[in-house]
């Protein structure tokens, strides 16, 4: 046992290598939260007047709620006054197209790895991208536009389309949600905005990339996907944050609308900073993600590896409404050093033979905590709803912890609700094994790992499935128990 | 090849070996039995360097180098193979993908290119006929809800993936019937050449009727105890280990 605390000393893990930051002219709102922050927000975004009222009723609404302390989560709470609700990078006029977007922002991306040039994209994916409180820029537009499809940020949907904004903000995680969801209505500053027409299937990836670089920000953006009836789309998610020693606030929301024979499904790969090996700084990543199968034979399927973030806070859930509906969740969370996550979803069966998956694999190391919690929930009228949950834990030395809390809530009794869990070590047995194989340690974790989370890893789309295991890899180094 | 020199090892304190000396030469296949608790197991274990092992005294030289300096990886790039008596399970990694992070690393080490996905497939083709495995075998997780046979068969297998230089095989045929035993050891004979070395830790002389050794030790309290020819473990088989545990015990000296 000593050895083995002795190489978790020994290895650090290997430094969060998106930590840089970069200066450039911003536009930003005061310090604080009050109305006429909020107000101001509205302003500089030259916003409608009901979005205005939407977001004043939002922030009432916030001032009387408290934080949640529900979760098995542990944490200094922040001082919401200190924040800043609006950073922007300066830009001397709105830019049209890819083209027009300053040159020094593009550059931030192509360090993080993310062109924004459409010639040099090679993938199918078209981005949108945020940097800290609004969208710098969306790639192929136009050719999406051709088939109707809208996707564009949160900002510019308002102005341009303004009806489905209107019918759709909201509809799914409504204003008064939860604490976070309504501080995030009350301040949200940007995000992507998506909307595929009937009958139409999304010819490439659609994705978001949010970077928050400003310190003492908080960024909160919202993300508003609508596929109408028999349409399909592909949503990615990604993203990362300086290193600094402070904890950064992350509230976002995601809500998805799937009509009648229409399939999302969401990807995240999120990356945020996580903290120091000492658990310094960080992201706190307190986000609430719903969907809504809201016509019959629906589809909404949510994927997540979620591997940064100080503490994490999130629970992507499926409301089942329509008849033979279908929600899934499958997520990897891994955690390292002081990291905290509590993390799993809410399956929500309203619709007759409705049925959902979770698969959820959590992995443990150095002295973090990771627990998994999922709802499941099967209304009166939903005959023969099914659910299959599957809860995994891997810990890796023997200073983390793993927790699992089920809920399951039954009204219907025609329904059929399975749940397996285990908790399993990566066992020195097994590294060895590697090892006289030839494979040296880290490299056998990895593996191992990759393993156990493969299930997972083989809903992404490829290109995100490579990326998913390097992180995962990255994120485990020198925790070897 | 290799040569084990008073070689002493313990675990928790424990003294398992105590005083083991052994010459391999390459071409060679060398038989090592003995009763249960002898110390057969922990030999296998501490040449492949398994941790939980210390080695107290000794010294190990493989190839012109002190084997007990390398990492386990190491030795295994070195050459050094071991079958394991309960292979592990991984779950998630399929035998093509752990074989080719594993050929690839151990041809990285000695300074060869990795083979392309092409490549690797036609050596793994003609290693599969060699040790008579099935491709769907392989295409499962690593060992997960594997017969006990089919572990033994994936382990050689693995070892002809690998091409070591020293086999050591852990009681390759407990579990094993006797169709799974002749598999198993025609594969293993297949894999004999002049350059390499076997060494067959087992507790029956059964397998030795496929496996023909140069020579047979018994292993007792942690010391080989008698030497011989392949004669040595028919004579074993016939009359038990309990001759050889008298003369030990009547002549040992404390």
């Amino acid at each position: 046992m000593s050895k083995d605390n002795q190489i978790l000393e020994d290895l650090n893990s290997k430094e969060y290598e998106h930590g840089w930051s970069v200066n450039f002219e911003t536009d930003e709102a005061p310090l604080g939260l009050n109305e006429d922050i909020i107000r101001w927000i509205s302003t500089k975004k030259e916003e409608p007047t009901w979005l205005l009222e939407w977001r004043l009723k939002a922030f009432k609404t916030w001032q009387a709620m408290k934080e949640p302390e529900w979760a098995n989560v542990h944490y200094a709470k922040m001082d919401l006054q200190a924040l800043r609700y609006y950073s922007a990078p300066k830009q001397s006029k709105k830019p049209k197209n890819i083209n027009e977007v300053d040159p020094e922002l593009i550059a931030i991306y192509e360090r993080l790895g993310i062109s924004l040039n459409e010639q040099k994209r090679l993938q199918g994916i078209a981005i949108d991208v945020v940097l800290d409180s609004v969208s710098v820029a969306t790639t192929f537009k136009e050719t999406l536009g051709k088939l109707g499809i809208i996707f564009c940020s949160f900002s510019e949907a308002v102005k341009e389309h303004p009806e489905l904004i209107q019918k759709y903000l909201g509809s799914v995680v409504p204003m008064t949600d939860n604490y976070y969801a309504a501080l995030n209505a009350a301040v949200f500053s940007d995000g992507s905005f998506c909307y595929i027409p009937k009958g139409v299937r999304c010819p490439m990836e659609l994705s978001t990339y949010f970077r928050i670089n400003a310190a003492n920000t908080g960024q909160f953006e919202r993300t508003l996907i609508v596929a109408d009836d028999s349409s399909y789309v592909s949503y990615l998610e990604g993203c990362t944050a300086p290193q600094r020693d402070e904890n950064q606030l992350h509230a976002a929301v995601v809500e998805i609308y799937a009509g009648a024979h229409a399939e999302v499904k969401y990807s995240t790969v999120q990356n945020w900073f996580p903290g120091d090996k000492d658990g310094k700084g960080g992201i706190f990543n307190f986000v609430t993600k719903r969907g809504i199968c809201a016509g019959d034979h629906s589809k909404i399927s949510w994927t997540q590896v979620e591997t940064g973030s100080a503490v994490t806070w999130k629970y992507p859930s499926c409301i089942l409404k329509g008849d033979y509906s279908i929600g899934e969740f499958y997520s990897v969370a891994v955690t390292n050093n002081y990291q905290q996550a509590d993390t799993g979803t809410k399956m929500i069966h309203i619709g007759k033979n409705t049925k959902s998956r979770i698969v959820s694999k959590g992995i443990s190391a150095g002295k973090s905590q990771n627990s998994y919690r999922g709802q499941v929930q099967v209304m009166k009228r939903a005959h023969n709803a099914r659910n299959f949950s599957q809860c995994d834990s891997l810990l890796m030395g023997d200073q983390c912890g793993a927790h699992t809390f089920p809920y399951i809530d039954i009204a219907n009794p025609s329904a059929k609700v399975e749940h397996e869990a285990t908790t399993s070590k990566i066992g020195e047995d097994q590294i060895f094994y590697c090892n006289q194989r030839g494979i040296a340690t880290e490299d056998a974790v990895a593996l191992i790992v990759n393993g156990y989370a493969k299930e997972v890893l083989n809903q992404l789309p490829m290109e995100f499935a490579v990326e998913a295991q390097k992180l995962l890899a990255l994120t485990l180094e020198g925790s070897v128990g | 090849m290799l040569s084990i020199k008073n070689l002493h090892a313990s675990i928790e304190g424990t003294p398992i070996l105590r005083g083991i000396n052994l010459e391999v030469k390459a071409g060679e296949v060398h038989a090592i039995m003995g009763p249960n608790g002898s110390g057969k197991s922990t030999l296998a274990s501490v040449l492949a360097g398994r941790e939980e092992y210390d080695v107290t005294e000794g010294e190990v030289i493989f190839q012109g180098k002190e084997l007990l300096e390398l990492s386990p990886e190491d030795r295994a790039r070195e050459g050094v193979f071991l079958a394991f008596q309960y292979p592990i399970e991984i779950p998630g990694v399929s035998t093509t993908n752990f074989l080719r992070t594993a050929l690839n690393q151990v041809r990285e080490y000695r300074g060869l290119e990795p083979l392309d996905a092409v490549k690797f497939l036609s050596l793994m083709k003609e290693k599969m006929a060699l040790v008579e495995i099935d491709q769907k075998l392989l295409s499962r997780s690593l060992n997960e809800g594997f017969s006990g046979g089919e572990k033994k068969r994936n382990e050689i297998f693995q070892m002809a993936m690998l091409e070591p230089v020293l086999s050591i095989l852990d009681e390759t045929d407990s579990g094993l019937d006797i169709d799974a035993l002749r598999i198993v050891s025609n594969g293993v004979n297949k894999l004999k050449s002049e350059k390499t070395a076997t060494i067959v830790v087992t507790h029956y002389q059964r397998l030795l009727d496929y496996i023909v050794p140069d020579f047979v030790h018994v292993l007792y309290k942690g010391r080989i105890v008698k030497s011989g020819t392949k004669e040595l473990a028919l004579e074993l088989e016939e009359k038990g280990y309990d001759w050889i545990k008298e003369e030990v015990d009547s002549t040992a000296t404390v």
